[in-house]
Order: C-alpha cells, then sequence, then structure tokens
C-alpha cells in the first residue's frame, strides 16, 4: 500500500513537472475553483430555462434539479420536467463520473418505463437550448487541459483568464476561455469555440448568492449564441443546500416515483 | 403532543394534490375500404386522461389517479372507460410497497415487448401492445445494494380489448369477449403472482422474471355467439412464464436482449427472443441533429405455429432527433418476415406546437402478407393516423 502511495506521488510530481508554468497556474486555479465548492452535500432548486430565436420569439422549459455530492466520484443528478406539459413526468437520472462515461436513465410516463441511455451525447442541444449537453453535467476538473492567460478586468471584476481544452474527444469544442473572478474562484463568463476555432457562443453569470456562508451559486445564466442569433436564459429559483437527500433518493426505483 | 410535532416533522413541508393530464383527438385515414361493409375509412374519436397526484410524509407516500376514457365514434368496443392509475406507495429506505391498479413495463427492445407481462394490452388502442389497461396489485420491493428483488400479486385478471364489427384492424371474424373462457375455476378472480430481480453493474442493466398466472394473451377459438354468428372466443389459459431482459450500454451503442420462456401455452412450451442494437450518430456534423439505426432480430421456437407474427423476423429502423425548440421526432421502421409472409411497415412522427399541444402522426401498412401470416388479417388496413394532443 505504502509502495502504492509512493509511486503515486511520483506520477503526480512528475506530471505536474511536464506542465509549462502556464498550464500549472492553470490547473491551480481550476483546483481551486473546484475545492471551494466541495462538501455541500446535496441541493435542489428549480430551473427556468427561456428559450429565444433570432426574432425575438422564446419558450419557457421549467425543471426541478436534484445533486447529490459523492465522496470520490463525479455528482448524482436528478431532474424532473415541468414545462412544456407534454414532458411533464419525465426524469433524468445521471451518475456523472471524474473519469470515463456518465451513467443516464431517462423515465418515460406515459409508458411507465426506465430506460438506460447513451452518454454519448455531448454536444447536442439540450432540450432545443442553446446549453449542449457537456455545458450542463458537473464540470469536473479532469475533463478539461488548463492554461493560464492571465488577469483582467472583466467589467469591474479583478479575474483570471484561463483557457481550458475538453479531453473528451467528442466535446464540440477545441476550447473555452473562463473568467473566474479572484476574490472568490467564481466563474463570471466562459466563450466557447466551435470545432473549427470559431467563436460559438458566450455564457454569462449573474447574481451569485452565497449559500451556507460557503457555496455561490448564480441566479442568472445567459448563452448567446453568435453563430445563430439564438440565446438561452437560466434563471435558478429556491436553492435549498442540505437538504437530507440520499443515495437512495438517486436509484432507479426512485427515478420511477420521481415528482 | 410531542409524537404529533413528530409526525409534522417527518411530513416535512407538504405539497397540495395537483391536477394533470391529457386530451387528444384523433383522425383514422384508411387507404381502402374495409373488408367488411360495417368498416368506415375514415374515423374519428377522442380520449380524456386526467392525473391527480398528492403526496406527504415528505415524499416517501403518495396518492395516484388516472382514469382513462375513449369514444369512438365507429366502434362501440372501442368507447371504453378504464382506470389506469389508482395507488397508494410507501417508499421506505429499504423497501417500496404499492397498493392499487398501476401498470408496469419491463423489457428494452423496441420492436416487440416480450418479458412486459403484468398489464394487459389494450388492443383496442394500439397494435403495438403498449398501451395498457390498469392491473390491481400488490408489490413488495427490497432495494439492496445487490439490485431490487420485487413480488407481485395481481388480484383480479383483465380481459384482452377486441375491436368489434364497426372497427379497423380487426381479425376476419370478430373476436367476441362475452364468450371467454378460463382453465383457472377462479375464472377472473384468480391470484397471479409474479417475482422479478433488476440491477444494473457498470454498463449492463438487467432483469429476471417470472410469471405464474393466467395469460394475458388469449388462444383464439372458433365458436357461436348468442346471435349465431361465427366468431373467435377468447380462451386464457393458466400459464408459467420466464423472462430475462439485458441491456448494454457502451458510449453510443445499446445492445439489447430479451427472452421468455413459456409454459402450458398452446400445445407446445416454447422460446420466444428478440435481440439486436441501436447505434446512434449524436449532434450529426454540428447540427445538433441525431440518428439513431436499429436492427433487432425476432424468434418464436413455435414457428409458423407462433401465435403471433413474429417468428423468424427482422427489425430494421431509424430514429431522428432534430433536438429543436418543438422536439421534433420521427421513428421509421419495418418488420421483415423471414420466410417472405409479409412486411410491417411503422412510421411515426411528433413535433410541439405550443407548450400545451402536440400534434403526431403515424403510417403503418402491411405489405405482401401471405394467407398464413397473421397480418394478413390486416392487409387492407394500410393507414395514417394524425393525433393533437392537449396537455395541462
Amino acid at each position: 500500500m505504502k509502495v502504492f502511495w509512493i509511486l503515486s506521488g511520483l506520477m503526480a510530481a512528475t506530471m505536474a513537472f511536464a506542465l509549462t508554468p502556464e498550464a500549472r497556474r492553470g490547473l491551480e486555479i481550476a483546483r481551486e475553483a473546484d475545492t471551494r465548492d466541495l462538501g455541500f452535500g446535496d441541493f435542489t432548486a428549480d430551473m427556468e430555462m427561456i428559450l429565444t430565436n433570432r426574432q425575438g420569439k422564446s419558450s419557457t422549459r421549467i425543471l426541478r434539479n436534484r445533486t447529490l455530492e459523492q465522496e470520490n466520484d463525479g455528482d448524482k443528478l436528478l431532474v424532473l420536467f415541468d414545462n412544456p406539459r407534454d414532458v411533464k413526468g419525465t426524469a433524468f437520472l445521471a451518475f456523472t463520473h471524474r473519469q470515463g462515461p456518465d451513467d443516464q436513465w431517462l423515465y418515460l410516463p406515459s409508458l411507465k418505463r426506465v430506460k438506460r441511455i447513451s452518454s454519448g451525447n455531448k454536444s447536442g442541444p439540450f432540450m432545443g437550448s442553446e446549453f449542449a449537453y457537456e455545458d450542463l453535467t458537473s464540470q469536473e476538473v479532469d475533463k478539461y487541459r488548463y492554461r493560464f492567460l492571465g488577469t483582467e478586468n472583466l467589467n469591474g471584476i479583478e479575474a483570471f483568464k484561463l483557457e481550458r481544452r475538453p479531453v473528451d474527444p467528442k466535446s464540440g469544442y477545441t476550447r473555452q476561455l473562463v473568467w473566474y473572478d479572484q476574490k472568490e474562484y467564481r466563474i463570471y463568463k466562459i466563450e466557447f469555440y466551435d470545432r473549427k476555432d470559431a467563436l460559438l457562443k458566450t455564457l454569462t453569470y449573474e447574481g451569485y448568492q452565497q449559500y451556507l456562508g460557503k457555496y455561490w451559486r448564480a441566479d442568472r445564466m445567459f448563452m448567446q449564441n453568435h453563430q445563430t442569433g439564438k440565446s438561452t436564459e437560466l434563471r435558478w429559483k429556491k436553492y435549498d443546500f442540505r437538504t437530507g437527500l440520499s443515495d437512495r433518493n438517486f436509484d432507479r426505483n426512485a427515478l420511477k416515483r420521481a415528482r | 403532543m410531542g409524537a404529533l410535532w413528530f409526525l409534522l416533522a417527518a411530513g416535512g413541508v407538504a405539497r397540495p394534490g395537483e391536477w394533470s393530464g391529457q386530451a387528444t383527438l384523433e383522425n383514422f385515414g384508411f387507404a381502402q375500404n374495409g373488408q367488411s361493409e360495417r368498416q368506415e375509412s375514415h374515423v374519428v374519436s377522442f380520449t380524456v386522461q386526467p392525473e391527480y397526484y398528492v403526496e406527504w410524509d415528505g415524499g416517501r407516500q403518495s396518492f395516484t389517479f388516472e382514469p382513462f376514457w375513449r369514444y369512438d365514434h365507429e366502434d362501440s368496443e372501442r368507447s371504453h372507460l378504464d382506470i389506469r392509475e389508482l395507488t397508494w406507495l410507501k417508499a421506505a429506505d429499504r423497501w417500496e410497497l404499492r397498493l392499487g391498479v398501476r401498470k408496469v413495463f419491463w423489457g428494452v427492445a423496441e420492436s416487440v415487448h416480450l418479458v412486459d407481462i403484468i398489464n394487459q394490452t389494450d388492443l383496442v388502442e394500439n397494435l403495438d401492445g403498449e398501451e395498457k389497461l390498469g392491473q390491481p396489485m400488490i408489490n413488495f420491493a427490497w432495494i439492496e445494494s445487490w439490485g431490487t428483488a420485487e413480488i407481485f400479486l395481481l388480484t383480479g385478471f383483465r380481459e384482452r380489448s377486441f375491436p368489434g364489427h364497426d372497427g379497423r384492424l380487426r381479425t376476419p371474424i370478430i373476436v367476441d369477449d362475452d364468450l371467454a373462457r378460463y382453465e383457472s375455476g377462479a375464472e377472473e378472480e384468480r391470484l397471479d403472482w409474479a417475482l422479478r430481480y433488476g440491477h444494473t453493474v457498470g454498463a449492463w442493466d438487467f432483469g429476471a422474471s417470472y410469471f405464474s398466472g393466467t395469460s394475458r394473451e388469449p388462444l383464439l377459438q372458433p365458436d357461436r355467439n348468442a346471435a349465431g354468428e361465427t366468431v373467435l372466443a377468447p380462451f386464457y389459459p393458466v400459464i408459467d412464464q420466464l423472462g430475462l431482459d439485458v441491456q448494454g450500454t457502451f458510449g453510443s451503442w445499446l445492445l439489447k436482449w430479451e427472452s421468455t420462456y413459456r409454459r402450458d401455452f398452446g400445445d407446445r412450451d416454447f422460446l420466444a427472443a428478440v435481440g439486436g442494437f441501436e447505434y446512434t450518430f449524436f449532434d450529426l456534423r454540428g447540427t445538433g441533429i441525431d440518428i439513431g439505426l436499429l436492427g433487432e432480430y425476432l424468434y418464436d421456437e413455435r414457428g409458423e405455429d407462433a401465435t403471433n407474427p413474429f417468428d423468424d423476423d427482422v427489425f430494421v429502423g431509424t430514429r431522428l432527433a432534430l433536438n429543436d425548440t418543438w422536439s421534433t421526432e420521427l421513428l421509421a421502421g419495418v418488420v421483415i418476415d423471414g420466410s417472405g409472409g409479409g412486411n410491417f411497415v411503422n412510421v411515426e412522427g411528433q413535433r410541439r406546437i405550443t407548450d400545451h399541444l402536440t400534434l403526431s402522426l403515424e403510417y403503418r401498412a402491411f405489405t405482401g402478407t401471405e394467407a398464413e401470416d397473421p397480418l394478413h388479417a390486416f392487409r387492407d388496413d394500410d393507414h395514417f393516423r394524425l393525433e393533437a394532443g392537449w396537455y395541462w
């Protein structure tokens, strides 16, 4: 066992050495942001998703989210759909993993059927919105390679500017530019570059609130697609932390009866 | 007083009960006249299906009520009222108990549903067997780290619904459910039971099930009814059925398997199986569109003597999802009989119009059927079905 720890320590050390100073600093910042959000336990929140097309016509989706933190793996996630009404009662369960593909199930209320679904869909749109699946699943540190690009003043906020490149070849992006505020390591802006490295979307975060005196969550997230002119706004409501959820609320049986 | 306070605390914030539901307007258009002059080529009907749901005890107990009503202008056998769900549920950390009328689905395949046996098929609703009548039951589930084990006590049998003289998509000689006969002396009151074990291990989801009771599928026997007509009388034997369903999920691949072994149904015990795959190209060339390819092989040991048309058949299909604001989807497939007995073509499309309204279109055709194939009965019943669904 001791040998294992020494070996893994050595490996980590060599890997850190292999990184350029910019990469090392980038990884440090990403890890710090991740560490600051550890230990929340679980939370529930309601989400309104407002889709607006190029002509300014909009439609709304309403979802409820339940998230459970895992000790040594990605979060477990249960999403309940309330609107549009034809998908009401549909429920989505995901076990996200730090490495390797996530496990995902979908409950279809009309057939009372639980379907294991492929998690191979990364870049496709979530419910017709400008958010891709990969933009919404848990953002594990290991899913990107980082590079620190410097500090910048973003609309009055002193920010770290990072570039991150997705490890997954199925990602729809070559890279993302991410701005974290230096004080609390909260993300304020992400620019997404498509497979041809052209600017595709910009995501901005607004109205950060602190919960349990520690965990920051934005009330509003706004995604603008520069190539299609469409946009999607997420409005988060009723954040509630440490509600007493357990693994039992995130299994296939719970998926069938979740409301 | 202390105990009362504790109960209230355990209840948490009680959510008020809520009504939701759907109503549909259905329009059938048949390409040809039916074999009987009583059958129309254009049929309009509608359904109403409200649902009431209330939970308490912090979501650990709930009550659901879901009646269903269809009115069909032509076929009085298709007009019917059913209770799809009337259930009380109690969920604890290690177990779940359900009492009442419910619908339970088992299985993974797309073209047929072999292992799915708890509920009776509401055949007048749809030929695909996915519409079910509510089944009264007591259902207990043990939930452990090694999987979920369930027992079902099925208290009361439901007869399969069949179209009447004026209905389309029926056998040339109608099935008269007034003549239903049972192997069991207790008839509809026999207590049937089933067991199921299901688990997920890595990429694999699987279930093994056992059913003992009155067959949901009847054997159809020629008979004469009170009016002196030649009809088919349903006979429901007592059977045992073992079922297995497995799905492996590897990246964009889904691998599927379902098989059953049924005893005491007809002249011989038999094995039936369906196996296949679904492969999806997600976000094709960055358009957001998904295209899936499906292939399944359907087998029934009884061969030509099978009571369904799928004894040695291949299903190929494609699923298209535009992933747009209107969730536009299309599923097209064909089941091809291995011995040239006929093909079944199925195309289903759906699109949302508003937050409360959807439109769906279905096309079904029965081509090249031979007289001995069960599909031959529908040879003049190629049709479009347009349905508007209102959800609240």
